[in-house]
């Protein structure tokens, strides 16, 4: 037996401390080696770090969003004595890689058969220790069928203001009983009985409140927000587009791509502005306030708003002046899928000059997007709608799209805004003017 | 006729009626009482108070007595002489004081309360007899809290000297003989009391033991009390009824009949829930044996009426009705309250008193039991009573406490924190881990609950 750190592993370029968003287990756990042990994030990007050895958790280092150096012991293992061994040859690089095959085997038969011992030893200690019941003990034993569930008053009290039924709660406490923690935990679960009012459940009034903690994502997200809002003063362009020639032309191309990807708006949009900005280069650009310096890009990097699970994600699209549409749409796809699975690598999500912000069927009629700072602008696109427009004799249906752009004020000038956006406009309306060369 | 109409009507005003309709009128529910005597039903009126006093003034006369010619802690004192009428007196004070508190609780929580005898008319109307004439009361919810009275023997009518506890406990004066059928806890507790009055007492049980409900582990204390207080029990006997000219106690024993000149003869054979005789019999509601059905919100079978206390059945004690009687009214109030006790205790104010809660060691397989002897505890010796025990009823293997039992004396103020160990899903470690101050007796709970860790320090 030798307990040993997981350390905070070096998470990318650059990286120097993380923040822990996820604990995967909890002291007493017994783990294998490449479990996943916890997970931490950096900017945008969140990271699971599996353990190093097989055994027990002794000691974990923190709680969830506290943020830790690179390097810091994540937590302590009690490993087995052959693990530990086979970690010192793993770790040592001179090791012919033949020695190491020979000693694995044994080392998984250690890691397969002795840690389920110890959870059953340690599930049992009352087993060894008769006569002495112990607070706890029993505690993972289920109860019998019919059998009342043990609470306290107070606990049933609340279980019952809440429409939870008692029957249905695991208990933690000793002798199984159910404590105010299990019932924090079925208040916590977004399904418990009291969240959704079915169809025979009585109407009562939803009493207390909850307090969710603004950890790891949601946090980098809020900071980076009151950021750009609290700093840069926007200014906000919304006009109408008529797509329909846009949307014939990708019904067209969608009809004969084959093999290729399907193509959406955004690979549209992309090329709209990589046609566009080189007539603009103002905005694209970053803008360091502090040092008093605009920097303009010559290639476009598209900085794509994304929703993921744990949050907004933008992936960047590198050299969108360099990839053809189905090259932009094959991009997207691995992009978004990367983001939304939390597989993105730290410069898949760094380094965007300007950003697009899209919500599809729905996008609204107009939105105020907040800009991604550094940047300068970023164009958020609205909702295609068919409506009646007039063509001067009569009203024809039209597939009409709002865009809402925001720039910032500060380096932007209302009167290139408006430009701007009325180059994009044109672009979208002639879609043969992004692809021509004039 | 006069009409009124309200949310809630309770019929009765008994621990499980007033407390019902206090708890309404604080959560604004309209709610009227109506109660044909003075408010606090059998409990304050003809049982739990006036028994305690009774039993509080006979330990004190006993006491006295013990002191004649001297006592093991070097106090004398002439022979004591009681003036029962006083007595009475004294009780009946303190009756009226808790009656008078509990009219003035209802009024002070807006609830209204009619004197009269109510007759149901159906499931939301009643009529009340009262002094100033008939009064119908509509009620969108009706609650029957009626009580019930002492259930008396064919052949052993309430009358002359045949006399139930109502009566047992206003006696103008001691009988010189008094004759006890039933050995149940009421009659243990008056028996006691008289015996300690200087009263001859005979306790005749058709059982095999005393408190037949008990084991007899928990009984064998108070056996003990019985014999030193030189009361003579008849067990397994069967009283047969009077003999002609009425002076003594027929009764059927195994050694043969046997008559016992009795002055008076208490009838201690249980309580018959009040049910009938004013109209609820019409309404049909279900019911479970003699006692009326309720759910855990004491909801009866028809809507709108409800049931509480001992109307419903076993275990008869203030307590429970007290407790059902708030699971009504929060209910009608729209408060998520149900009936979910895990535990009701139980008191017999015998010497030694007696306290259960929960399982008895018996009452299903696999149960252990610790038990730690009140000769253990230093508090009891200072108090000059050794005899008792507490006993905890527990699972083996998570140490869930399923029942508690006590036997001794002053043992019924540690009731508290046995139910509490139930309803709070205890394990002997809660208690063990406790600190329990010293010297109390309630030391011996914590030394149990040790000793079933196998932990105890003093024995």
């Amino acid at each position: 037996m030798k307990v040993l750190p997981v350390k905070l592993p070096d998470v990318g370029e650059g990286v120097t401390e993380a923040e822990l968003v996820e604990w995967h287990v909890k002291v007493g756990d017994i783990v294998r080696e490449d479990d996943v042990i916890a997970a931490v994030m950096t900017d945008k990007a969140t990271v699971e770090i599996p353990s190093l050895y097989s055994g027990k958790i002794t000691e974990l280092a923190g709680e969830i969003g506290q943020v830790l150096p690179i390097g810091t012991d994540l937590v302590m293992i009690e490993t087995e004595a052959d693990a530990v061994e086979d970690q010192t040859l793993a770790a040592d690089p001179g090791e012919p890689a033949a020695d190491k095959g020979a000693v694995n085997p044994e080392t998984t038969k250690s890691a397969e058969s002795k840690p389920p011992a110890q959870t059953e030893k340690a599930a049992k200690p009352v087993q060894q220790t008769r006569p002495r019941p112990v607070a706890g003990t029993s505690a993972s034993a289920p109860r019998t069928e019919g059998a009342l569930p043990l609470a306290a008053p107070s606990v049933r009290a609340r279980a019952r203001d809440g429409g939870i039924d008692l029957r249905q709660v695991p208990g933690t406490g000793p002798a199984g009983r159910i404590t105010h923690q299990d019932l924090d935990a079925v208040f916590s679960r977004a399904d418990h009985p009291a969240a959704s009012s079915g169809p025979g459940l009585p109407r009562s009034p939803r009493i207390g409140s909850e307090d969710i903690p603004v950890v790891g994502m949601r946090r980098k997200i809020a900071e980076r927000m009151a950021l750009a809002n609290a700093r840069i003063p926007h200014i906000t362009v919304v006009e109408e587009v008529d797509v329909t020639a846009l949307e014939d032309l990708r019904a067209k191309l969608n009809d004969s791509r084959g093999e290729r990807p399907k193509l959406t708006l955004l690979p549209f949009l992309a090329a709209v502005l990589a046609r566009a900005l080189p007539d603009h280069p103002e905005m694209n650009a970053h803008y360091d306030d502090e040092a008093g310096v605009i920097t303009r890009h010559a290639g476009v990097n598209l900085g794509m708003a994304t929703m993921t699970d744990a949050g907004l994600v933008v992936p960047v699209l590198r050299h969108v002046e360099a990839l053809g549409l189905y090259d932009i749409a094959t991009e997207i796809a691995r992009l978004s899928e990367a983001a939304r699975t939390s597989k993105a690598r730290r410069e898949e999500l760094t380094g965007s000059t300007i950003t697009v912000t899209s919500l599809g069927p729905l996008g609204a009629l107009a939105t105020t997007p907040i800009i991604n700072p550094p940047e300068v602008a970023i164009l958020g696109v609205n909702k295609i709608a068919t409506r009646p427009m007039w063509d001067g004799t009569q009203f024809v249906p039209r597939k009409m799209m709002n865009i809402s752009a925001s720039f910032d004020h500060r380096v932007i000038d209302g009167w290139n805004a408006a430009v701007f956006v009325q180059k994009i406009k044109s672009l979208l309306e002639t879609p043969a003017l992004i692809f021509v060369e004039v | 006729m006069r009409q009124d109409s309200c949310k809630l009507l309770i019929l009765g005003a008994g621990p499980g009626g007033y407390v019902c309709g206090i708890r309404a009128g604080q959560l604004g529910v309209d709610t009227i009482v109506v109660e044909a005597d003075k408010p606090g039903g059998t409990c304050l009126n003809v049982g739990c108070i006036p028994s305690k006093a009774l039993i509080h003034a006979a330990d004190e006369f006993h006491a006295a007595r013990s002191l004649v010619g001297g006592n093991a802690l070097g106090i004398s004192a002439g022979a004591p002489s009681i003036d029962l009428a006083r007595t009475m007196a004294w009780k009946d004070g303190i009756v009226s004081r808790l009656t008078g508190g509990v009219a003035s609780l209802l009024k002070k929580a807006g609830t209204r309360h009619v004197q009269g005898y109510a007759r149901v008319l159906d499931g939301k109307s009643v009529e009340v007899t009262t002094p100033e004439g008939p009064l119908r009361i509509d009620a969108e919810n009706i609650v029957i809290a009626t009580g019930a009275r002492p259930f008396e023997l064919p052949f052993l009518p309430f009358g002359g000297p045949v006399i139930s506890s109502t009566e047992a406990l206003a006696l103008p004066e001691l009988p010189k003989r008094l004759s006890v059928v039933g050995a149940g806890y009421i009659g243990l507790e008056i028996g006691m009391a008289m015996a300690k009055l200087g009263v001859r007492v005979t306790l005749v049980e058709a059982a095999k033991s005393i408190l037949p409900q008990y084991d007899a582990e928990l009984s064998k204390p108070v056996l003990a009390r019985l014999q030193a207080l030189d009361v003579a029990l008849h067990l397994d006997a069967k009283a047969q009824g009077l003999t002609e000219d009425g002076t003594a106690l027929r009764v059927e024993t195994l050694g043969g009949p046997q008559e016992i000149p009795s002055d008076k003869i208490l009838v201690t054979v249980g309580r018959a829930p009040v049910t009938t005789g004013f109209g609820l019999e019409d309404l049909g509601l279900s019911m479970t044996g003699p006692f009326i059905a309720v759910d855990r919100f004491c909801a009866t079978s028809m809507r709108g009426v409800f049931a509480i206390g001992d109307v419903t059945g076993e275990p008869m004690l203030a307590h429970r009705a007290m407790a059902q009687g708030v699971v009504v009214a929060e209910h009608l109030a729209g408060l998520p309250t149900i009936w979910d006790k895990r535990a009701i205790p139980a008191v017999c104010f015998t010497d030694p008193e007696i306290v259960t809660v929960g399982a008895l060691p018996d009452a299903q397989e696999g149960l252990a039991v610790t038990k730690f002897p009140l000769a253990g505890n230093g508090r009891s010796m200072t108090l000059g009573r050794s005899d008792g025990f507490v006993r905890i009823v527990h699972d083996p293997d998570s140490g869930l406490i399923a029942g508690i039992q006590a036997v001794g004396a002053g043992i019924a103020e540690m009731a508290g924190e046995f139910s509490l160990a139930i309803e709070m899903g205890a394990t002997l470690t809660d208690i063990a881990a406790t600190i329990h101050a010293h010297p109390t007796l309630g030391e011996t709970t914590q030394e149990a609950a040790l000793k079933g860790l196998g932990q105890a320090l003093h024995i």
